[in-house]
C-alpha cells in the first residue's frame, strides 16, 4: 500500500525539476538482521530514486539506514545472515536476489562506491597504479600495459600531482586527500553510472574536504554520472546537494530539493537536527538539542518511530504513537513528501522557529 | 571569571625522534610537532585550540596534562612550575588538571561498571572517604544520567551516555582545568548538542577553565572565550573569539574559516568566497624554512621563505568592533591583512 502512495507522488509532484533519467530506483527496500536477540531491521520500506547528472544526498544520524541501504545496492551484505525484500533496479536490472556473478558484474562498471576510512579501503599491500589498472582489466580486455596507462590517467584526473610516478608507490605513502582522490580515479575507472559515496569526507581535515567535495562535483558535471552522497553534515549537503532523503531509524522522514529542504524543513526532525547545529543558535546560548536518543532497531517504537522525541506530538496526540504516518506530500511546499501526522507541519515549526528566536 | 592566570604555557617545544636508514646511513630526525608555542588560560576561561591533523593540538593538550613530557619549554600551574615534575610528584596536578577524550568507545575500561570507573580516582585522591558510592551517584546525576545505573558496564550505554560518563569521570576529583580534546566528534549531530550543553552548564556552574580541542569551526565559536589557530606545530593566530571569526588577519585562518561549508547556503545566503588551499599539509618532519604555512600560501613572497614571522599583536588591535572592548589578537604572519568579504558576512 504504502509503496503505491510513494511511487505515484514522486512522479507527479518532482516533474518540475526532473531532468536526467532514473538510474537507480529503489522501492520499498526493507533490510534486516536477524539476531540472537530478535530481528534487527536497518532500513524498512526505503524508496528513493537517483538521475543522472544530480547529487542525492542520504542524510541521518549513526544507526539510522543511511549506509545499509547503500550496501544492499552493491550486494555487500553476507545474504547468509541478511533478509532483503523491496526492490532495487540498477539502469534497469532487479538486483534484489541477484546473483553473486551479477553483482561481480555490476560493481565497478555500473556503480561504485567510495567509502569513509580511505586507509582502509585500499589495499596496503599492492601498489595504487596496480589496484586501479586490476579494476579496469576485470571489465575490459586490455593488455596490462594499456591498463597501466589508463590507471595513471585516471590518477592525473582526480588532480593527483605526479601520477606516474605515484601510480607506483602504496597507500602508506599517501596523505588521507590523497587516498581519498585514489579511491575515487579508482571508482571511477570504468565509468560507472552510479558513484555511491559514504561519508567520503568525514576522515578529512575541513581545507581537504573542500578540496574531495569539489572533486566529486566536477567529475560528476564532467561524466554526467548520478552521485548519491551519504553523510550527517548538513552543511555539505547545502553546498553540494541536488536532492536530499532524510533517514530516521531506518526509515525515509523527509525528502524533497535539498536546499529548500534545509531551508524550510516540513518533518519535526529534520528541523530539530537543524536546530541543533552550533551556527544556528547565538554565541553561548544553549543549543537546541533534540532529547533522547535514537531507538533500538531491535524494537522500534509502534507509531512513528520519532514520536518518543518529538517535540509536537501533543498537538496530535494518539495517532503518532499508534499509526505510522504515510508518505505524503507537505501541504503548502511543492516537490515535498514528508511522514508525519502533523496537520500543517511548516506552519508549526515555522511558529515555533519564531517563538525560539 | 576572574582574571588570575590558571595556566602559563611559554615556548612549549616537543620534538619526537626518530632514526631512519637512508642508503647506507642511519639518519637522526624528529618529527616537530609541536614547535615553541605560548599560551595562557585564566581562571573560568575556555581556550580553543583548533587546526587540521597532525597540527600539534592534540600533542599540546598531553603537554599540558603531562602525560607526555616537553622537550623544552615551560609549564606553569597556578605558579608552580610542572614541566618537568616526575611521576610520584604529579599526583596534585592530575587532580587539577583532567582530561575528557574523544572516543567514548575506548577510553573506558569495558571491564569495568560504571561505578568503579568513577570511584578509582576518588580512592586514589583519598576523596570522600567512605561516601565514596554517594558521591558517584552525585556525579552521574550532575551529568544526566540515571545514578540507579551504578553497577551496568559501558557497553550498555550510548556513545552520547558514554561520553557522560567520561566527564563525570573527569569531574570526580574536582578539577580546575579540563583539557577535552575533540569531546563530541564521534557524536551523532543531535547528541552533540546534547553533550555541548552539559558541557555549558558545568562550566558555568562549577567555574571551570577548559582548553577545548576541536577541529569543528562551529562548535569551537561557540564554547569558547578566546581561539588559538594551530598550523604544523605553531600558533599562527591567536585571540578572543570575535577577533579571530569576524576578523581573521592571518592567511590560514582566513582559508581554515572559508573552507568549512556552510548551512546557510540553503537559506539563500550567497555561498561565502571559498579560499581554496591547494596541496597538503607538508611535512613536520622538515618543515619549509621560514613561515610555515607559505607552500600553500597565496601571499607568500620571498621574505617568507628567509624569516619566520613571530606571534605579534595585530595591528589593528586598537580598531574597535561595534563599540566593543577588542582584547587580545595575535597573529604570526608578514602581510596581514583583514579580507573585507569574511568580514561582511558576520551578522552583527
Amino acid at each position: 500500500m504504502s509503496a503505491a502512495i510513494a511511487d505515484q507522488i514522486p512522479n507527479t509532484a518532482g516533474e518540475a525539476h526532473n531532468n536526467g533519467d532514473v538510474v537507480l530506483d529503489v522501492k520499498d527496500l526493507t533490510v534486516s538482521f536477524p539476531t540472537e536477540e530478535g530481528l534487527v531491521r536497518a532500513v524498512s520500506n526505503l524508496t528513493y530514486q537517483a538521475r543522472l547528472g544530480r547529487t542525492l544526498a542520504i542524510v541521518g544520524e549513526s544507526g539510522s539506514g543511511k549506509s545499509v541501504s547503500s550496501m544492499a545496492v552493491l550486494g555487500l551484505h553476507n545474504m547468509k545472515r541478511t533478509r532483503i525484500t523491496g526492490s532495487i533496479m540498477l539502469d534497469g536490472e532487479q538486483l534484489v536476489g541477484a546473483s553473486r556473478s551479477t553483482f561481480q558484474r555490476i560493481r565497478s562498471d555500473k556503480v561504485a562506491m567510495v567509502f569513509q576510512d580511505p586507509q582502509s579501503s585500499l589495499h596496503p599491500f599492492y601498489k595504487i597504479g596496480d589496484q586501479i589498472a586490476e579494476a579496469y582489466r576485470t571489465h575490459h580486455k586490455v593488455s596490462r600495459a594499456v591498463a597501466s596507462k589508463r590507471a595513471v590517467e585516471m590518477l592525473d584526473l582526480v588532480g593527483i600531482p605526479n601520477p606516474q610516478r605515484r601510480a607506483k608507490q602504496y597507500p602508506h605513502e599517501f596523505s588521507g586527500g590523497m587516498r581519498q582522490r585514489a579511491m575515487i580515479a579508482l571508482g571511477l575507472v570504468n565509468n560507472p553510472k552510479l558513484l555511491i559515496a559514504d561519508e567520503p569526507t568525514t576522515a578529512l581535515d575541513v581545507t581537504v574536504q573542500a578540496q574531495i567535495l569539489d572533486l566529486i562535483n566536477d567529475l560528476r558535471k564532467e561524466f554526467g554520472s548520478a552521485v548519491v552522497l551519504i553523510t550527517h553534515d548538513l552543511a555539505v549537503v547545502a553546498e553540494t546537494a541536488d536532492d536530499i532523503v532524510v533517514m530516521y531509524a531506518g526509515r525515509g522522514v523527509e525528502k524533497g530539493d535539498a536546499k529548500e529542504v534545509l531551508a524550510r524543513p516540513a518533518h519535526p526532525y529534520t528541523y530539530g537536527l537543524l536546530q541543533s547545529l552550533p551556527s544556528h543558535s547565538e554565541e553561548l546560548e544553549e543549543l537546541k538539542a533534540i532529547k533522547g536518543a535514537p531507538p533500538s532497531l531491535l524494537n522500534l517504537p509502534p507509531g512513528c518511530s520519532f514520536h518518543p522525541r518529538c517535540a509536537f506530538k501533543d498537538l496530535v496526540g494518539e495517532r503518532c504513537w499508534t499509526e505510522l504516518p504515510e508518505w505524503r506530500p507537505a501541504p503548502g511546499i511543492n516537490n515535498r513528501l514528508i511522514r508525519c501526522h502533523l496537520e500543517d507541519p511548516v506552519g508549526t515549526i515555522a511558529a515555533d522557529e519564531e517563538a525560539s528566536r | 571569571m576572574s582574571d588570575k592566570t590558571l595556566l602559563e604555557v611559554t615556548d612549549l617545544v616537543r620534538y619526537f625522534p626518530f632514526r631512519e636508514i637512508q642508503g647506507l646511513r642511519m639518519v637522526k630526525a624528529s618529527v616537530r610537532a609541536v614547535d615553541g608555542i605560548s599560551f595562557s588560560v585564566q581562571e573560568g576561561q575556555t581556550l580553543g585550540l583548533v587546526g587540521e591533523s597532525g597540527c600539534g593540538k592534540s600533542t599540546t593538550s598531553r603537554l599540558v596534562t603531562r602525560l607526555d613530557t616537553p622537550t623544552s619549554g615551560k609549564i606553569v600551574f597556578e605558579g608552580r612550575d610542572i614541566t618537568t615534575l616526575k611521576e610520584s610528584q604529579l599526583r596534585d596536578i592530575r587532580r587539577d588538571i583532567q582530561m575528557i577524550f574523544q572516543d567514548p568507545y575506548s577510553s573506558l575500561n569495558p571491564r569495568h561498571t560504571i561505578g568503579s570507573i568513577l570511584t578509582t580516582p576518588l580512592k586514589v585522591h583519598g576523596l570522600h572517604k567512605g561516601r565514596e558510592k554517594q558521591r558517584v551517584k552525585e556525579l552521574l546525576e550532575l551529568v544526566g544520567l540515571n545514578p540507579e545505573h551504578i553497577n551496568r558496564y559501558p557497553s550498555e550505554f550510548s556513545g552520547g551516555q558514554r561520553q557522560r560518563i567520561g566527564i563525570a569521570r573527569a569531574l570526580a576529583v574536582e578539577p580546575k582545568l579540563i583539557i577535552a580534546d575533540e569531546p563530541v566528534s564521534a557524536l551523532d549531530v543531535s547528541i552533540q548538542a546534547q553533550v555541548m550543553n552539559l558541557l555549558a552548564k558545568l562550566r558555568d556552574e562549577l567555574g571551570l577553565a577548559f582548553i577545548f580541542v576541536a577541529h569543528d569551526l562551529g562548535v569551537v565559536r561557540h564554547f569558547c572565550d578566546q581561539v588559538a589557530v594551530m598550523y604544523l606545530g605553531k600558533i599562527v593566530e591567536y585571540g578572543d573569539k570575535r577577533n579571530i571569526y569576524e576578523r581573521p588577519e592571518h592567511p590560514y585562518t582566513q582559508a581554515l574559516l572559508s573552507a568549512a561549508p556552510d548551512i546557510n547556503v540553503a537559506r539563500g545566503v550567497p555561498p561565502r568566497e571559498r579560499i581554496r588551499l591547494v596541496g597538503d599539509v607538508p611535512s613536520p618532519i622538515d618543515p619549509p624554512s621560514g613561515c610555515r604555512f607559505r607552500t600553500r600560501c597565496w601571499k607568500a613572497q620571498e621574505l617568507c621563505a628567509t624569516e619566520e614571522p613571530p606571534l605579534v599583536e595585530s595591528t589593528n588591535a586598537h580598531l574597535p568592533i561595534q563599540g566593543r572592548e577588542n582584547g587580545l589578537h595575535l597573529q604570526a604572519c608578514h602581510f596581514p591583512e583583514i579580507k573585507p568579504a569574511l568580514v561582511a558576512e558576520v551578522p552583527a
